[in-house]
């Protein structure tokens, strides 16, 4: 579904990512681990057109995405989640709903909020809460919840469960596994919580300072004999 | 008497308080401070008033609104928007700009004279219990308050007045939810623009007549935002009122005292105590900096 070729990119002048090649399939969950600082993040940016890319492309649905602004990007379905900051924290939960589908066709809005609030009917109580006022884990929630009004195919999901308990973490995981499963989406998952991403993944990439040091099906990763040096090296309990 | 001087207080901040919503709206949107909210009242009662020489003056206010939304569109367009990018203080020089413009074309137009300006209410007054009400006070009132309700239901029940809280929630997310910021902004100034106009032909109806001064509502309502925040509309509006009466009071019971003048003084010295105790206003969001 997207794949990215030989991507350099970074902040300006700064070189972040050497030469990534990924491959993100249809229907499955992608996760992304790494050291911290090791582009996992900036590699999710790139995909939605946030940073400098000098070579190398991204190819979403075989159209070659690399000079979109992000906001087209949006448009053709890719979805970015940023590990902050991801829902309108004065805005109410409705609205929040209400207005990821600005750009969509007023008609298809509401079932798409129907849909959002069946994945999600945590929210259905709060929705005229101010999303600022949501704990983290319904702040997640919400979040996906905007993607799928916009009608995501490719979800990207900047590190969801950082700061959560592990009881939620483990909610969030079960929600991406019914989001590939139920709604058919394509997912792309960055994790610190290492065992507990590729045990719902399918495929996986292990960067390290910007490279793709592995790449392939997530259950290798974790038998992978590199996996507990890496393990340790990034200080991940695992659980 | 006290009744009295607080009803035409209320008035009088009312008015207030939907002008300063207009430069609220701004801030929020673009974290611009707008110099040139006052002329732009100055504009819109102006305008109202070449307008009624030849239309019929219910005509002439519409048609003076409608106009000043395109000058607010325009000033975004043509000024503004290449500045996109550029630092927040230059934007706000640029504004102090326009408001200079704004003013020379007046007093090229129509000279530093007093006009007299155009009644819309019926003359006259009705009394309750010795509280003399003039038309114009509660046409005034009125007016201003079915203002910023139409505005308040905007900002919250319109999918454009969302999308305008979204853009000043957070920027980068809302382009990337395809709103574009640029069409936001302009519609923010359009919307800034209608405010101030209405209020300005309301104030112009309440003194009787205007002169290019007519811009120093602008100094007030810089107190009416401080006061109440920038960034709070709920803000704009205790602040308007409170500023409101203070002028009333401090000018029916103060100034006999203190001297004259005392009037335009006092709201900016209430402000000033306020300021010392909540320094981002009333409802103003604390600005956390972040590093
Ligand atoms: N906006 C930015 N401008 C400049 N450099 C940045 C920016 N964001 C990140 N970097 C740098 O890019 C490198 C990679 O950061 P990135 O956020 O992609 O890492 P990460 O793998 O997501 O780490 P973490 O696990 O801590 O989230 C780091 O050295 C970081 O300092
Ligand atoms: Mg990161």
């Amino acid at each position: 579904m997207l794949h990215t070729e030989e991507l350099n990119a970074g902040y300006k002048e700064l070189h972040i990512l050497f030469d990534v090649d990924t491959d993100v399939e249809k229907n499955k969950i992608t996760t992304v681990v790494g050291p911290n600082g090791s582009g996992k993040s900036t590699l999710l940016k790139s995909i939605f057109g946030l940073t400098t890319v000098y070579s190398g492309r991204i190819i979403f649905r075989g159209e070659d995405i690399t000079n979109l602004q992000p906001h087209n990007r949006t448009k053709k379905g890719i979805a970015y989640l940023p590990q902050i900051e991801n829902v309108f924290g004065h805005l109410t939960v409705e609205e929040n709903l209400k207005i990821a589908g600005y750009t969509l066709e007023k008609e298809g809005v509401k079932d798409r909020i129907d849909l959002a609030l069946d994945v999600f009917p945590e929210l259905t109580k709060y929705l005229k809460k101010r999303a600022g006022a949501l704990s983290g884990g319904e702040r997640q929630f919400l979040a996906i919840a905007t993607a799928l009004v916009r009608r995501a195919e490719l979800l990207m999901l900047d590190e969801p469960t950082a700061q959560l308990s592990p009881k939620m973490a483990e909610v969030i995981f079960k929600k991406i596994v019914e989001l590939r499963d139920r709604l058919k989406l394509t997912i792309l998952l960055v994790e610190q919580n290492v065992t507990g991403a590729l045990e719902i993944s399918d495929n996986a990439y292990l960067l390290a300072s910007g490279r793709v040091v592995f790449g392939g099906k997530a259950e290798e990763l974790l038998k992978h004999d590199k996996f507990e040096e890496f393990c340790v090296g990034v200080g991940v309990e695992q659980v | 008497m006290v009744l009295q001087s607080l009803i035409n207080g209320i008035t009088i901040g009312g008015i207030y308080a939907l002008i300063a919503l207009g430069f609220v709206l701004i801030y929020k949107a673009s974290k611009v401070l707008n110099f040139a909210q006052g002329e732009l009242v100055m504009m819109g009662g102006f305008m109202c008033l070449a307008l009624s020489g030849f239309l019929p003056i219910w005509m002439a206010v519409v048609l003076a609104v409608i106009i000043s939304a395109f000058i607010g569109f325009l000033i975004e367009k043509v000024v503004l928007k290449p500045l996109i990018g550029e630092p927040i203080l230059s934007v706000i020089m640029v504004t102090l700009g326009i408001a200079y413009m704004l003013r020379g074309l007046v007093l090229a137009v129509w000279g530093p004279d007093i006009r007299a300006f155009p009644q819309i209410f019926p003359e006259g007054a009705f009394e309750v219990n010795g509280v003399v009400i003039p038309y114009v006070y509660l046409g005034g009132l009125l007016l201003s308050l079915m203002a910023i309700i139409a505005f308040i239901l905007f900002f919250t029940r319109t999918t454009i007045g969302v999308a305008m809280r979204a853009v000043a929630d957070d920027q980068q997310a809302a382009m990337s939810l395809g709103i574009s910021v640029e069409k936001i902004f302009a519609i923010s100034w359009a919307i800034s623009a209608v405010v101030a106009a209405i209020g300005g032909i309301l104030v112009g109806n309440i003194y009787g007549g205007i002169n290019v001064n007519f811009a120093f509502i602008g100094l007030k309502v810089f107190a009416v935002v401080i006061l109440g925040g920038l960034d709070s509309v709920l803000g704009a509006i205790v602040g308007g009122i409170i500023i409101g009466v203070a002028e009333s009071v401090g000018g029916t019971y103060l100034e006999p005292f203190v001297g004259g003048g005392f009037k335009d003084v006092f709201p900016l010295l209430l402000m000033l105590l306020i300021m010392a105790i909540k320094p981002y206003g009333l409802f103003g969001t604390e600005r956390i900096e972040r590093v």
